[in-house]
């Protein structure tokens, strides 16, 4: 048997103990010791506390997860694997393919709240729901078109983080007002660990962004901040109207909007992008910002207020890189 | 007047909050090869944060090698902490870690590369926590 010409580029095994990039073996690492199943959370701790929500909120609360759910699919099947052509390491592959598989976690786990919570019906419902609802599916449709093969790979970079970074929050919203009331917290703790995996996969693919776009010549790197900002925009537009139709009935849309301000900003922000919303739009309910990062007051020494004068407590540290 | 050091990863979210501060402050460097600052007078550390969940971590390697040496760490004031508040209770860690070893306070915290009102409030702050230091040391 005749060997096959040679015509495409050598097969090469991963070498880990050659990086190219510091940050794909810290990526790598953080998401692999922060890796999470469902099953160890304690979710049917909450089915007390679910059946003292009203009809309403327990639908919100469904279609919001049914939301948060397609984000997770799309994010799983399309966003995380179209980035693999683009990578510039093989390390940055095996990063994105283990971001894939998380946000198939994710997308799984939503599925383990409805089971332990809700009713087939109820659930069958928010399905449906989530096909027909407009701003739910324009919103997909406007992300998966920038995921679409033929697209430029810089805009396909700046949709994942918007999605990673931005779109998921007017449902990140909901788990952590319930929280902040005590309300479904155990499906809070789960949302929690979503929200820490979407916080790195952010950060790593706005990272790579960054670096990709160093070396373009200065009118490109001006057409992808407009890009970016524009989609921004558009995306805001199709999350205000979301928010509303959701929220109007808690009386709760304003306060959504603040969080989506400020989560927008963060995701420009990943970007290495500055800010698009001003400050005075972007303050979050503190009962929210507690929920999120509970056990971290806000410590402000310079102007006297939170608890900033507290010298730390006992916090994990590895003692063997501190000499003293 | 004293000094501020900070060290920012390849990302560059604190990097871009010291160059908005318009500050002049020396970077720790990223690769160990590179050299470290010798702080000759008080300074105040921003340092970022990169906890794995449980907390491990948190400050970063070359970080922990810069104040692993004596006369640097004893000119230490204050620590600032970054962070991002999606990492829960370990949001800006690095700055609690550091004040605990060093028994000094952390003096404020920002997420990412910070906001406009986190600019001002620690452009504001380190004026008055330099003018209380100094007149505490006359």
């Amino acid at each position: 048997m005749k060997d096959l010409p040679h015509t495409t580029a050598v097969p090469r095994a991963i070498n880990w103990n050659r990086i190219q990039d510091d940050k794909d073996l810290e990526v790598w690492n953080r998401l692999t010791v922060n890796f999470w199943l469902p099953e160890k959370v304690p979710l049917s701790n909450d089915v007390q506390s679910w059946a003292t929500l009203t009809d309403a909120e327990r639908t919100l609360t469904i279609r919001v997860l049914t939301g948060l759910t397609l984000l997770d699919t799309i994010q799983n099947t399309v966003g995380a694997p179209s980035l693999l052509p683009d990578a510039q390491t093989p390390h940055e592959e095996a990063v994105l393919t283990n971001i894939a598989f998380m946000e198939a976690v994710h997308a799984r786990s939503y599925s383990s709240i409805f089971s332990t919570l809700c009713s087939t019906k109820e659930v069958d419902e928010a399905f449906r729901w989530s096909e027909e609802n407009p701003h739910l599916q324009a919103k997909s449709r406007l992300i998966l078109q920038e995921y679409n093969a033929t697209a430029d790979p810089y805009k396909r970079k700046i949709a994942s983080v918007f999605l990673e970074s931005f779109l998921f929050y007017s449902g990140f919203y909901l788990p952590m007002y319930w929280s902040s009331r005590a309300k479904l917290t155990n499906t809070a703790d789960l949302i929690r660990l979503i929200i820490r995996d979407e916080a790195i996969h952010g950060y790593y693919i706005g990272y790579k962004f960054q670096r990709a776009i160093e070396h373009l010549p200065e009118p490109k790197r001006a057409d992808l901040k407009e890009f970016a900002f524009s989609l921004m925009f558009d995306l805001y537009d199709l999350e205000a109207h979301y928010t509303a139709e959701l929220y109007d009935d808690l009386g709760l849309t304003e306060d959504v909007k603040a969080f989506l301000h400020y989560n927008a900003n963060k995701a420009l922000q990943n970007l290495g992008y500055e800010a698009l919303f001003p400050a005075q739009s972007c303050e979050v309910n503190p009962a929210i910002l507690a929920a999120l990062s509970p056990d971290s007051e806000n410590h402000d020494f310079f102007s006297g207020s939170g608890s900033s004068y507290v010298i730390g407590k006992a916090v994990a540290t590895e003692d063997e890189d501190w000499d003293f | 007047m004293a000094g501020l050091i900070y060290y920012s990863s390849v990302s560059g979210n604190t990097a871009r909050l010291v160059a908005a501060l318009g500050i002049q402050a020396d970077r720790i460097p990223v690769r160990p090869a590179d050299p470290m600052p010798a702080p000759a007078r008080p300074y105040v550390l921003i340092c970022p944060t990169f906890a794995d969940g449980a907390g491990r971590g948190a400050v970063p390697k070359q970080v922990i090698r810069f104040l692993n040496d004596p006369p640097t760490r004893a000119l230490l004031r204050g620590v600032i902490g970054a962070g991002n508040r999606n990492f829960g209770a370990t949001f800006a860690l690095s700055g609690d870690v550091i004040a605990a070893k060093c028994n000094v306070p952390v003096l404020y915290r920002f997420e990412m590369a910070g906001t406009e009102t986190d600019i001002a409030c620690i452009r504001a702050g380190l004026d008055k926590f330099w003018r209380t230091e100094c007149s505490i040391m006359a």
